[in-house]
């Protein structure tokens, strides 16, 4: 019923028991949950979520994870990273299996979200920062926007690049999106993508003149955001077009 | 890890503010009541890893929002906010 949607959607967070119907491996280090959440309200791309572990003698740890499906996907589905020491996401990447329960609220946030009808897209992500980003994408594909898209990813190593195969499907001839990589860390043999932290040359080449229409979403560690954000700005583009999004420790 | 990257943004307030306010929070505009300036809670600067979580202006750092959770109470002081807009319930975009 529509109502209810509508309801559902203004109505206060409240935590859920979601299902984790999958868990996919996506690199080494990072895995997407995939869950079945009863009521959910639906979510925009770009959105996060909560989740909530309870350990048996009621310690409590919480986190913030970015929605890496578009709000067509009737699942929703979190990429999370493992980081070392961290205290969510070793547990949500190698130890949650299909039929577990954990507890996530959600849909969150208001700002970095982007529709369908919202223009172009210049998306720069930073390692993991990417999930929102994705999510933005299967939208776009999900609604045969035809929104003209560029995404520069920045990943330490090819091995560390989320959804490889899929960015490539995406970004078939004719399909109005282009991919671009820098690769900081390490490169495989024969690379001809981008081999350095990003800076203004890089951001020029990769999105050209300035378009006012676009939207810029920057989503990574702090440091990343900061100097592609600024990079953007130096550039011309709109400070009011360029949405930022900072991953920090508390990620784990 | 940079020391910069314990420096959020007011994107990860989302459900904090979502639990006191009962709404989404984030793409409302906040005045700063030291420099006046205009923007989205989600721009603020966010140090989570306080005892309490703290949000300040980007542009002139002063401190916007406290908001420290103890023994079953949160506590929450908005004084370097002249003002929030917002739309209405069921008007936002």
């Amino acid at each position: 019923m529509a109502g209810a949607a509508v309801l559902g959607r203004l109505g206060p967070l409240r935590w859920r028991l979601a299902e984790v119907v999958e868990v996919v491996p996506e690199t080494p280090s990072a895995a997407t949950i995939v869950l079945d959440v009863p009521d959910w309200p639906g979510h925009r791309a770009g959105q996060h979520a909560d989740v909530r572990l309870t350990a048996e003698d009621g310690y409590q740890a919480q986190r913030s994870y970015s929605i890496a499906s578009a709000p067509e996907d009737p699942r929703l589905a979190l990429t999370v990273e493992r980081l070392e020491n961290g205290e969510v996401s070793p547990f949500l990447v190698d130890e949650l299996r299909a039929g577990d329960r954990i507890e996530l609220r959600g849909p969150i946030g208001g700002y970095f979200v982007w529709e369908a009808n919202g223009g172009p897209l210049r998306l720069l992500a930073g390692g993991s920062g990417v999930v929102p980003l994705m999510a933005m994408l299967r939208h776009r594909e999900a609604t045969r926007s035809e929104a003209p898209a560029t995404l520069l990813y920045s990943a330490r190593s090819l091995g560390e690049v989320l959804y490889r195969d899929e960015l490539e499907r995406l970004g078939a001839a004719g399909a109005g999106l282009r991919v671009s990589y820098t690769l900081t860390r390490e490169r495989p043999p024969g690379w001809s993508g981008y081999d350095r932290r990003i800076d203004g040359d890089m951001l020029g080449e990769v999105f050209g003149p300035v378009d006012p229409a676009a939207t810029a979403f920057v989503c990574g560690p702090t440091s990343f955001v900061e100097a592609a954000a600024d990079a953007l700005v130096a550039l011309g583009h709109d400070p009011a077009r360029v949405k930022t999004e900072r991953f920090g420790p508390t990620g784990g | 890890m940079d020391a910069d990257d314990l420096r959020l943004d007011g994107n990860s307030l989302g459900g904090l503010l979502g639990e006191l306010f009962g709404r989404e929070m984030t793409a409302a505009l906040g005045t700063c009541a030291s420099c006046g300036a205009v923007g989205e809670v989600a721009t603020l600067v966010v140090y989570a890893h306080a005892p309490g979580t703290v949000g300040r202006c980007r542009a002139c750092g002063a401190v916007l929002l406290r908001v420290v959770r103890a023994e079953r109470r949160m506590w929450v002081d908005l004084r370097g906010l002249r003002s929030l807009q917002l739309e209405p319930l069921g008007e936002e975009p």
